[in-house]
C-alpha cells in the first residue's frame, strides 16, 4: 500500500518539480511576460520582512505583498529600460530543491514548499538570496497555475542585497 | 580643519553651493562625524509603541553603539548600552522580546530591567570594596521623548530635545496628529537593508524632489496606469524649508494616493472610508490644518539621520553609517493606532506603502541604484572633486529645489567645526539673482 502511495506521490512531486524548474528558467531568462501567464486571476505574491518571516500582509509590513494586478505592474516595470536597478538586467541563477507536496485539497489545489538559492550578479558583485517558497498550485491540464507564491528569506537583513529588485 | 569653506562651499553671493566628495569617501571624516555629530546630536532610537508593555525590549545600534531599548518593570522607557559591565559580553542577544531580567551568558551576571545589578554568581569571592551599585548597566547621557518618538544623546551638555527639534515640531505634529486620540504606532515588521553608499547620500535622497520624475519614471507610469495622479493642483505646489538646527522639509499637495487622500488605486469600495478619514481630520483640526494634514505630502529630515516621510504612507527611516561607503537602513510604517491589525484601513496603508517604499517597492530600488552609482563615481577624485547642490538658491525654494539638502550640509559643516548650528535660512539665499517664484 505504501508503495502505491509512494509511486503516486513521487509522480506528483516530479510534476511539481518540473513546473517549478520551468518557472525558475523563465525568471532566469527574463521571460517575465511568460512568467506572468502562470498566475491565476486572484493570485498573490508575497515576501515577508526579514525580521518577521511569519508576517502576514494584513498585520505586518511586508517587503512585497502583490495582488495579481501588482504582479502585472511589477512585470511591466521590470520590462522597462527605466527600472534602473534592473537595467541593464542582472544575471540570476535559481537553484530550487527540497521540493515537498505538503497537501492536496479536494479541489486538487496543492500546497507545496521548496528551498531556494537565487544568485544575482550585477555590477561586479554576486549575492545570494536564500530561503523557502510556499506555493499553492492549481492543476491546469498537465501543468499548474500559481494561486499563491511566497518567498521567506533566511537573512536577518538585506545587508548584502540592498533591494529585492528581481523576482525572488 | 575647517569644514566650512573647505568641504562645504556656500557661496551665497553667486548662488553656488558645493560639497567636496571626500565627505563621502574619507575614513577620517567618518571618524570626525562620529565625534562631532553622532556623539553630540539627538539620535532617534525607537517609538514607544515598540516597547508597549513593561519588560518589552529590542536591540538596536544607534550612532555606532549597541543599545537595548526597553520599558522597565515600572513602565519607564530606558536605553542601556548592550554590554555587560563585568567583562563586556553582549547582554541582550535576541532582536526583541519581553523579560524581567537580563542575564549575561558569559558569567551569569544578572541585571533587572532598570539596569541594577542583582546577581554576581559566587558573590563571596569579592571583597568588601566591591559594590554592586558601581556595576549597574550604563546608558547614554540623555534619553528624551517627543510624542512617542524616543531619542538619545551621548553628550551630557546637549540642549534639551524640544529646543533641538526647533521648527521640526510643526511638521512632526502634522504627522503625529493623524493618530487622533489613540495616537500612532509602529506596525510590526521592519525593512532592514544596507546600501553601498555614504550615509549622507541617503539623507539627501530622502528629501530630494528633483530626482523624482527621472529616477522614478516607472513609478510615475504605475501611478498613471492605476488611474492616479489626477489632482492637477499638485503640480508646481509646495515649498522647501529650513526648519532650524539642520532639520528640513519639503511639502506639497499629494501627487498620488495616501491613506487620507483617495485615488482609484484604493478601489471604489474604499473611497467612503478614506474620505471619512479626511473629514475627521478637518473636523478635529479645522478646514485649513485638517486639509493640510490629509491632502499634502511632506518629507521631513530630523538632523542628522532620521527621516519621516508622509507620502504614499508614513515611513520612519533611521540611517546608520557603517563605513564611508556603506550605510545601514531601518525603516518602519507609522500608522494610527485606530487602524487595527486585520483592518481594511491598515491593509490599504501597507499596500500603499509598498507601492513606492522599501527594498521591494517600485521606486526605492532605483534610489539605491542611483546612490550606489554616485558612490562609484566618487572614485574619480581628484579628477572630479565637487558635487553641486545649488538648485533654487535664487528663488523661494520649490520642493524640487535643493534648499532642504543645503540645510543638512550647512548644519553638518557647522557641527563638524564644533560651531553649533548655523543660522536658519528664512529668506531667498541669493536674492540679487532671484527670479519670480514659480509656485502658485
Amino acid at each position: 500500500m505504501t508503495g502505491v502511495i509512494s509511486t503516486q506521490s513521487t509522480e506528483l512531486r516530479s510534476r511539481v518539480e518540473d513546473f517549478l524548474y520551468a518557472e525558475a528558467a523563465l525568471l532566469d531568462e527574463w521571460r517575465l511576460d511568460d512568467w506572468l501567464a502562470l498566475f491565476t486571476p486572484n493570485a498573490r505574491y508575497e515576501v515577508p520582512s526579514t525580521d518577521r518571516p511569519e508576517g502576514r500582509p494584513d498585520t505586518a509590513l511586508m517587503l512585497i505583498s502583490d495582488t495579481r494586478a501588482m504582479i502585472g505592474a511589477r512585470v511591466k516595470r521590470l520590462n522597462s529600460r527605466k527600472a534602473y536597478r534592473e537595467f541593464p538586467w542582472s544575471r540570476t541563477r535559481r537553484i530550487v530543491g527540497n521540493v515537498r507536496v505538503l497537501g492536496v485539497a479536494e479541489s486538487g489545489e496543492l500546497e507545496v514548499t521548496a528551498n531556494f538559492a537565487v544568485y544575482r550578479t550585477r555590477n561586479g558583485r554576486t549575492h545570494c538570496y536564500a530561503g523557502r517558497y510556499l506555493y499553492r498550485l492549481v492543476p491546469d491540464g498537465d501543468a499548474f497555475l500559481i494561486a499563491f507564491r511566497r518567498a521567506e528569506l533566511d537573512h536577518e537583513s538585506l545587508d548584502e542585497h540592498g533591494t529585492i529588485s528581481i523576482i525572488l | 580643519m575647517a569644514y566650512r569653506d573647505t568641504i562645504v562651499c556656500d557661496d551665497r553671493s553667486r548662488g553656488i553651493f558645493r560639497v567636496h566628495r571626500s565627505a563621502m569617501t574619507s575614513e577620517r571624516i567618518l571618524a570626525d562625524e562620529r565625534s562631532h555629530i553622532f556623539n553630540k546630536c539627538w539620535l532617534y532610537v525607537g517609538h514607544a509603541s515598540e516597547v508597549a508593555k513593561p519588560g518589552d525590549y529590542l536591540r538596536r545600534w544607534v550612532g555606532g553603539k549597541p543599545v537595548i531599548f526597553l520599558r522597565d518593570s515600572g513602565g519607564t522607557v530606558r536605553v542601556h548600552y548592550n554590554t555587560c559591565t563585568h567583562r563586556g559580553a553582549t547582554l541582550c542577544r535576541e532582536a526583541s522580546g519581553n523579560t524581567r531580567v537580563f542575564q549575561c551568558f558569559y558569567h551569569a551576571w544578572t541585571f533587572d530591567t532598570t539596569g541594577k545589578l542583582m546577581i554576581t554568581p559566587g558573590a563571596e569571592a569579592y571583597t568588601a570594596g566591591f559594590d554592586k551599585a558601581d556595576y549597574a548597566l550604563r546608558g547614554p547621557a540623555r534619553v528624551a521623548e517627543y510624542r512617542g518618538l524616543y531619542f538619545l544623546n551621548h553628550d551630557p551638555d546637549a540642549m534639551d530635545l524640544r529646543t533641538y527639534l526647533a521648527g521640526a515640531t510643526e511638521y512632526l505634529d502634522l504627522i503625529l496628529d493623524q493618530g487622533g486620540d489613540e495616537g500612532m504606532r509602529i506596525v510590526d515588521g521592519a525593512h532592514l537593508y544596507s546600501v553601498r553608499t555614504n550615509w549622507k547620500l541617503m539623507v539627501e535622497n530622502s528629501i530630494d524632489g528633483y530626482h523624482a520624475p527621472t529616477v522614478h519614471a516607472t513609478y510615475v507610469d504605475f501611478v498613471k496606469d492605476s488611474g492616479g495622479g489626477t489632482n492637477p493642483a499638485a503640480l508646481g505646489t509646495g515649498q522647501g524649508f529650513d526648519l532650524g538646527n539642520g532639520h528640513a522639509t519639503m511639502e506639497s499637495v499629494a501627487a498620488w494616493a495616501k491613506p487620507t487622500y483617495w485615488e482609484p488605486f484604493y478601489g471604489d469600495a474604499a473611497r467612503p472610508e478614506v474620505e471619512a478619514k479626511r473629514a475627521r481630520l478637518i473636523d478635529r483640526y479645522g478646514a485649513e490644518r485638517g486639509e493640510r494634514i490629509a491632502g499634502n505630502f511632506r518629507n521631513l529630515l530630523i538632523f542628522p539621520n532620521l527621516i519621516i516621510n508622509d507620502v504614499a504612507a508614513i515611513t520612519v527611516r533611521r540611517i546608520e553609517p557603517v563605513a564611508p561607503d556603506r550605510v545601514s537602513i531601518e525603516a518602519w510604517a507609522l500608522a494610527p493606532v485606530e487602524e487595527a491589525n486585520g483592518s481594511a484601513a491598515l491593509q490599504r496603508r501597507l499596500d500603499s506603502f509598498l507601492t513606492f517604499l522599501g527594498p521591494g517597492g517600485f521606486a526605492s530600488p532605483d534610489d539605491v541604484e542611483a546612490l550606489e552609482s554616485c558612490q562609484q563615481g566618487f572614485a574619480a577624485q581628484p579628477g572630479v572633486e565637487w558635487s553641486d547642490i545649488s538648485r533654487g538658491m535664487g528663488r523661494v525654494p520649490l520642493p524640487n529645489d535643493e534648499l532642504q539638502i543645503r540645510t543638512f550640509w550647512r548644519a553638518w559643516a557647522s557641527q563638524m567645526d564644533g560651531a553649533g548650528f548655523p543660522e536658519q535660512v528664512v529668506d531667498v539665499e541669493t536674492p540679487q539673482v532671484s527670479q519670480p517664484a514659480a509656485r502658485s
